[in-house]
């Protein structure tokens, strides 16, 4: 009986004195709208559609994104220049709908589609939320600099043959017997 | 007009203090708590977020007052107003320095007693009238935590009043100019009087009436606008009542040495008390119900008793 009450007071006393010296442990709170906290590079925030390093459209339209997307806020419509590229006619993101899961982006082929630490996305009115192609598109390559679907994929488009795509061999001819 | 003990100006002013001291706790307690949880709290109204207290009383005294319909009107319009009446004339038998008092009674003891007795109808009344069956286990609990945990509150102080030999409050802290502070010779009425007081104002650990994870807000979880705000500082004004009640009882209210002046003192050493209350809110979670009633009848009655029984036995055979 004496230990226990021993026991419980100085249990108490103790985490009292724990609790209270919190006192002098600096807050871990960022006073955000005054000091803008640390995003990491990999934070998935706002959506974008980047550029390969020729400067044109990364996105061709395959799809994939809106399949993986588990709120579909993702509506984008395949089309094709004249070199045989292919790209998205219109493609719209609905953030109102989006919850930065990052699907989208472990499903994208062609590393169009990437999430960015920016999270300050706030709208007075929803139909401001919802993103159409030329918000989406930006003018850099995002997180990865060196990648061109088209310079290294088979695909022939205007000024590309077949076999002539980086590490690519020139397609064996099946009419001939010829090594 | 002078300040005087009874003088209107005492009066005002001890009314005024009082009532804006409670308001300002809200923001007191919202800061240390965040402080001990590494947290910043409300900084962003006015310096330090000192005018965070104005702007929750815009928004309560906005908001829309609202009377359930199945509750019974009468007793829950009165309840709010028992709590602050009660609590604000227990304050009128507290010396808050050798010339700021409103009445030196000489039955000032029980009368704090008696008022904290009735504290209980309101949130009864409370409790009873929302016609809510959350309010009522507040009520239920509410009523049986108040009742048992009086008894060894008054207990608990026979013991200080034993020694000084009066009821007087500002006799008791003269007493204890002579004796010294009455937390040595009573340190276990000390103790037991402060448990006491947390549960007799119900702040955590022993908010079982207003448990808000297992019963809402208890008793007062129909309240809204003002009235809820009256029995919100009323808590507040309870807890300043409790902190100035064990100053004044066991460490010697306005005494101490002479480079302040006695307000001041008395100020510093409730201060010291209200936030070792909320530091006891931020540090030590809510007992269960009946281990809380164990408690208070099988450890802190008999305790009480014998601290009584010793003192008042050292009493006799020293005179």
């Amino acid at each position: 009986m004496l230990t226990l009450i021993k026991d419980t007071l100085t249990s108490q006393v103790v985490t009292l004195w724990r609790v209270f010296s919190h006192l002098w442990v600096k807050a871990d709170t960022v006073e955000y709208p005054d000091v803008q906290p640390y995003m990491f590079p990999r934070w998935r925030g706002r959506i974008i559609l980047s550029r390969d390093p020729d400067g044109e459209e990364r996105c061709v339209a395959c799809n994939l994104c809106a399949v993986a997307c588990p709120v579909d806020c993702i509506a984008l419509q395949k089309t094709e220049d004249e070199e045989g590229r292919w790209y998205p006619e219109f493609f719209r993101i609905n953030f109102s709908r989006c919850i930065m899961c990052g699907f989208c982006e472990e499903a994208c082929p062609t590393n169009a589609i990437q999430l960015t630490p920016d999270f300050e996305m706030a709208e007075y009115k929803r139909q401001d939320m919802v993103w159409e192609k030329e918000d989406l598109l930006i003018d850099g390559t995002g997180k990865y600099h060196d990648y061109n679907f088209y310079r290294v994929a088979g695909k022939k488009i205007g000024g590309k043959d077949k076999g002539e795509a980086r590490n690519e061999a020139v397609p064996v001819n099946v009419r001939s017997l010829l090594p | 007009m002078t300040f005087e003990v009874g003088s209107g100006l005492s009066i005002g002013v001890i009314l005024a203090t009082v009532i804006l001291v409670a308001a300002m706790l809200i923001w007191v307690e919202r800061r240390l708590l965040s402080f001990w949880q590494e947290r910043l709290g409300p900084n962003r109204v006015g310096p330090f977020g000192l005018l965070q207290v104005v702007a929750d009383m815009i928004k309560i005294f906005t908001k829309e007052d609202w009377v359930p319909p199945f509750a019974d009107k009468f007793s829950f319009v009165l309840a709010p107003a028992i709590i602050m009446t009660v609590i604000l004339m227990s304050f009128s038998v507290i010396p808050f320095a050798p010339d700021v008092g409103v009445v030196d009674s000489n039955i000032g003891v029980l009368f704090v007693l008696a008022m904290a007795s009735l504290g209980a109808y309101s949130v009864m009344l409370a409790g009873l009238s929302s016609d809510n069956k959350y309010a009522l286990l507040g009520a239920l609990r509410a009523a049986a935590q108040m009742i048992s945990y009086e008894v060894f509150m008054g207990i608990s102080i026979l013991g200080v009043v034993a020694l000084s030999g009066t009821f007087n409050l500002r006799e008791i802290v003269l007493a204890q100019e002579e004796n010294g502070w009455y937390v040595i010779p009573q340190f276990i009425g000390f103790v037991i009087f402060l448990i006491a007081g947390v549960a007799e104002s119900h702040r955590l650990p022993f908010d079982i009436p207003e448990a808000e994870q297992e019963i809402c807000a208890g008793y007062h979880t129909e309240y809204s606008g003002m009235k809820f705000g009256m029995f919100f500082v009323g808590e507040y004004l309870g807890l300043v009542l409790i902190a100035s009640l064990i100053t004044v009882l066991f460490f010697g209210g306005w005494l101490g040495p002479a480079f302040l002046p006695p307000i001041v003192w008395f100020s510093l050493k409730v201060f010291v008390f209200i936030a070792f209350f909320i530091l006891l809110r931020a540090a030590i979670p809510r007992p269960r119900y009946d281990q809380l009633m164990t408690y208070g009848w099988l450890f802190l009655l008999p305790a009480s008793l014998l601290n009584l029984l010793i003192t008042g036995v050292i009493i006799l055979s020293t005179s």
